[in-house]
């Protein structure tokens, strides 16, 4: 119903336009005007630039004031608070130079517009008026360059040693989070040990370091605390973006990708600040990775530090949750994997499921 | 000597167009289709350029229909779709994904490289220069036609089963190399490069004669310093490509290489349907840093030929010469410069070393201000103008505005810090589409306008051309500006509904309004096309100079022939934009008018070239000193 409306409202703009249109054309043969002159019409177009630039610039001062905290977003870590302070300095930077630059232009169409018997200036350069309009721009992208070079020096300098180190993966379509247990050091990984049975993650059994590596479908992190996120991906580039916290890394197949950062509000606080008792982080996917790009949700929520060590020490390790793999561990290793992921005896004796099929 | 061989050529010239005449009249196939004739070969571009264009508009507005509109049953388009909208009435997820790649990858190199640089450099390089045609009329009718073949090959991949590519328009790998990770990734995809592959042909073979033409065979009197700012632009963007795409068709190759004969340069450790598959060691940037070799230059391939014919329209209506003409050239000069060493903005946050995004930053913002003076230049050159609002001055100062307003939030995506939260949004949506889409698109538009007269001998219709321009002017702001507060807001681009965040949540209205002014503003264009087509053949005969212009293209005849001059080419004797000159008779002067003929008019230098004027043969070592 919908679209035949539109479709009959198109052809009879159409069929109207084609009227106008051969009147027109008519009433202009018939006057014998030349086709060289200037239209009589000319300074409608003047007027209309003008009502374009005061309802565009009125419109846009208008819905960028009334609608502000519809288009911004809180801002929840530390680095966060710089980057959007660059922002709102480049935006009154281009403001400014856009609104003068828009008025001016507009005002000139309008002011210079054709008048019988006069005639235009002859002003081929004016080399101060040059050198000036190239040397005020390049001082303030000067500025606007060396703010910017200092904070991404800052944000991309190599995380502190006490770093909250949690692993994100990318698949299609979802993420996994992987924290690397009491050691606080991931265990390796590597592409060929990945299964359909358990190991999701690929973890390298050989390494003790990943015994009590455990993984999660949410992700949990410490207020106040540096976090390196360390970023992979198992089959086609995705990208890490947490809005919020103002983090984006591509994750990228083949070469792990990181980025630290320090959330600065829970997300209880975040609850209360927007006044929202529904509120919750996420992290979305902002590379185009497949039919599902648009469904890569994954929960965040952010803790109090000691909040978050006891969520933390209450996991259950991966190897607990896949005790079928123990058989995989070369035998020197297992009593030791079992005391790291905390598996007692009887688990460890119970029948192995995931072991079969396996190569 | 370089004047003897001139001359010589000029003869040489005459007489094979004598001699073509007698083949050319009356054989259809020599002089439509297989035509050498640069002016019929920038006509066909045009055609070509044009079909894409609404196919590209089209295929938009389909995915406009979802995100604008996300619980509208699109069972109506059904016909044309067929398995594509789901048993929901549904746009499939992959199917919008191949929209936007198909999108994209026409309106980029079919429109704006092909529609754009392939009609205006083919009409006007020989025009304005005063040749009879290009350099080898033979390769550029192989450009058209390598062109017709890409075309053909990516039309074809709209109609296969699993789909057009599907990766978006930069078909990063591995999405691209794996057919198991998205539909389109086969067949689709196979189609995509071997046409992209004949495309990259077409264009060098454009390239080469663009370049030749004008270094070797601008009249006499056609100094470097008097050619019209629309051929240092073509010029300048022909260099840009003959450099630039050839990397491209190496990143193309690899592509290939790995998709089709198990090597791994851009395949690493990856586990995909249930299986590890055997490459190691590529890498997925360097496909991204090939690719934005090219890919950002290509920016400037489109917008540089758009910049070129605004110059000439604005001058031509304000009546007054383009402000700062050498700096117009100097700033095309060193944004064609930067343009290669800027690539890597693109990729602040792929994972690509930082210290790499520092360089990049920096130089991606020195590019800002010779695009500043660019903007500047315009502004003063209405200044104190007499300006004339025919539809190619209005899309002229709609290009200006787009410019504008696109290019300065160039200065958040190229800050590397800033980047990071607005990096593949709708803020970059909104940011390419304006500065280089749009604007260009506008400055396209304004070509055909302007030159229509020359390139059919009929008059558009103004009318037809004011209602089409307000249109689509006010759409596109309509379309594009909203964008930036969705941007700002964090919406990440090429995503198929937005239903599945909380964050992501809000906005419907502003999507609605950005589908409904994209309805409008693609369809205004069939009043552009109406026009088109119906002045053509019904247009009003245009007179010899219809806007009083300056240039070469005005002197010749209403239907110019092959060789374009009936007689001898005429000699230039001065600089494109002698507008509004104190003294003068009338408010221009042609480039063909000696000094010696304009005592009244001339600037103290100017008198001095008169005693060189004479003699034709030693103009040509004069370089102008405007």
């Amino acid at each position: 119903m919908m679209s035949v409306i539109i479709g009959l409202g198109v052809i009879l703009t159409l069929v109207i336009l084609f009227m106008i249109f051969r009147i027109a054309s008519l009433v202009s043969v018939a006057k014998g005007r030349n086709p060289d002159e200037v239209s009589p019409n000319n300074g409608v177009h003047g007027i209309l630039f003008m009502l374009f630039m005061v309802l565009g610039l009125g419109g846009f001062f208008w819905y960028s004031y009334t609608h502000f905290d519809a288009y911004t977003l809180p801002v929840a870590s530390e680095h966060g608070v710089v980057t959007d302070r660059l922002f709102w300095i480049t935006m009154g930077i281009t403001v400014a130079a856009f609104v003068i630059i828009f008025a001016v232009m507009f005002w000139f169409v309008y002011r210079y517009q054709y008048k019988e018997g006069r005639k235009a200036a002859f002003y081929p350069d004016n080399h101060v008026l040059e050198l000036t309009w190239t040397i005020i721009p390049a001082l303030v992208l000067a500025v606007l360059i060396f703010t910017g070079l200092r904070a991404w020096n800052d944000i991309t300098s190599p995380a502190s040693a006490q770093a909250e180190v949690i692993e994100v993966i990318g698949q299609q379509f979802a993420w996994t989070v992987r924290y690397p247990g009491k050691d606080n050091t991931l265990g390796n990984v590597n592409f060929k040990f990945i299964d359909n049975f358990g190991n999701d993650l690929g973890l390298d059994l050989s390494d003790a370091k990943s015994f009590d590596d455990f993984k999660t479908l949410e992700l949990h992190l410490p207020k106040g605390r540096e976090v390196l996120l360390k970023i992979r991906a198992k089959d086609v580039l995705h990208s890490v973006f947490l809005p919020h916290f103002r983090v984006k890394m591509d994750a990228v197949p083949g070469m792990p990708t990181h980025f630290k950062f320090v959330p600065t509000k829970t997300t209880r606080q975040m609850r209360e600040e927007t006044g929202n008792p529904e509120f919750n982080y996420e992290m979305a996917c902002t590379e185009i990775c497949g039919r599902g790009h648009f469904s890569m949700r994954m929960l965040v929520v952010v803790h109090e530090p000691d909040e978050f060590d006891k969520w933390k020490s209450e996991q259950e390790t991966w190897l607990k949750q896949n005790p079928g793999y123990i058989e995989k561990i070369p035998a020197n290793l297992r009593e030791m994997a079992r005391l790291k992921a905390g598996i007692t005896t009887e688990q460890a004796a119970k029948p192995v499921l995931a072991a079969g099929g396996m190569e | 000597m370089a004047t003897t061989q001139v001359t010589t050529d000029t003869h040489l010239h005459a007489d094979a167009h004598g001699h073509e005449h007698e083949h050319h009249e009356g054989n259809f196939w020599t002089h439509y289709i297989f035509s050498q004739d640069h002016k019929i070969i920038a006509k066909q571009f045009l055609f070509t350029g044009m079909f894409w264009a609404l196919i590209g508009g089209v295929l938009s507005l389909i995915f406009r229909l979802q995100l604008g509109f996300p619980e509208m049953n699109l069972d109506w388009l059904k016909p044309i779709l067929g398995g594509w909208i789901t048993p929901e009435g549904k746009i499939d997820p992959e199917f919008y994904l191949a929209l936007v790649t198909m999108h994209g990858t026409i309106m980029v190199f079919f429109v704006l490289t092909a529609g754009l640089s392939g009609t205006f450099s083919n009409f006007l390089i020989p025009l304005q220069c005063g040749a009879r045609d290009m350099a080898s009329g033979f390769m550029n009718m192989l450009s058209y036609w390598f062109f017709f073949l890409s075309s053909v090959v990516m039309f074809s991949s709209l109609f296969i089963s699993t789909g057009p590519a599907g990766g978006g328009w930069t078909i990063y790998p591995p999405l691209s190399a794996l057919p198991q990770a998205i539909q389109g990734s086969g067949l689709g995809m196979t189609l995509w490069l071997v046409s992209m592959a004949l495309f990259i042909v077409s264009t060098l073979l454009g390239g080469i004669n663009y370049i030749t033409t004008v270094i070797n065979m601008r009249t006499r009197g056609m100094s470097f310093t008097r050619l019209p700012l629309t051929v240092w632009a073509f010029f300048f963007t022909a260099i840009i490509g003959l450099l630039s795409f050839p990397v491209l068709f190496a990143a193309a190759l690899l592509l290939i290489f790995d998709r089709s004969f198990g090597t791994s340069f851009y395949l690493s450790d990856i586990y995909i349907g249930g299986e590890a598959l055997p490459h190691t060691g590529g890498s997925a940037i360097l496909f991204q840093h090939l690719f934005w070799f090219l890919g950002h230059p290509e920016v400037y391939i489109v917008l540089l030929p758009a910049l070129g014919i605004t110059s000439e329209i604005i001058a031509t209506n304000a009546r007054k010469p383009i402000f700062g003409y050498k700096a117009m050239i100097g700033s095309m000069l060193f944004i064609a410069i930067l343009s290669f060493i800027v690539w890597a903005h693109h990729m602040f946050v792929t994972g690509m070393n930082p210290f790499l995004g520092t360089i990049f930053m920096l130089l991606t913002l020195i590019i800002a201000v010779p695009s500043a003076v660019k903007i500047f230049n315009y502004v003063t050159t209405l200044w104190k103008g007499n300006i004339r609002f025919t539809p190619a001055m209005l899309f002229s100062i709609g290009l200006v505005s787009f410019f504008l307003t696109g290019g300065i939030t160039g200065l958040f995506l190229g800050n590397a810090a800033i980047d990071i939260q607005l990096h593949d949004t709708y803020f970059v949506v909104a940011h390419f589409h304006l500065v280089m889409g749009t604007a260009s698109f506008f400055g396209m538009v304004a070509g055909v306008y302007h030159w229509f007269p020359k390139m059919f001998g009929r008059m558009m219709d103004d009318k037809l051309g004011y209602i089409h321009f307000w249109i689509t002017f006010i759409g596109a702001n309509l379309v594009f500006f909203p964008m930036h507060y969705i941007g700002i807001a964090g919406f990440p681009r090429r995503y198929y509904a937005f239903t599945n965040f909380e964050t992501f949540g809000g906005f419907s209205d502003l999507n609605a309004l950005v589908s409904a002014a994209a309805i409008l503003t693609v369809g205004a264009q069939f009043i552009f096309l109406f026009n088109f087509f119906y002045s053509m053949f019904r247009g009003r005969l245009a007179p010899a100079n219809p806007w009083r212009a300056t240039t070469l293209e005005w002197t010749t005849p209403r239907f110019p022939k092959h060789g374009n001059w009936p007689g001898e080419i005429p000699a230039v004797y001065r600089w494109p934009y002698d507008y509004s000159k104190p003294g003068a008779k009338e408010d221009y002067i042609p480039q063909t008018v000696p000094f010696s003929e304009t005592p009244e008019s001339n600037l103290p230098h100017e008198n001095e070239l008169i005693k060189l004027e004479g003699n034709g043969h030693t103009a040509i070592v004069v370089e102008g000193k405007h």
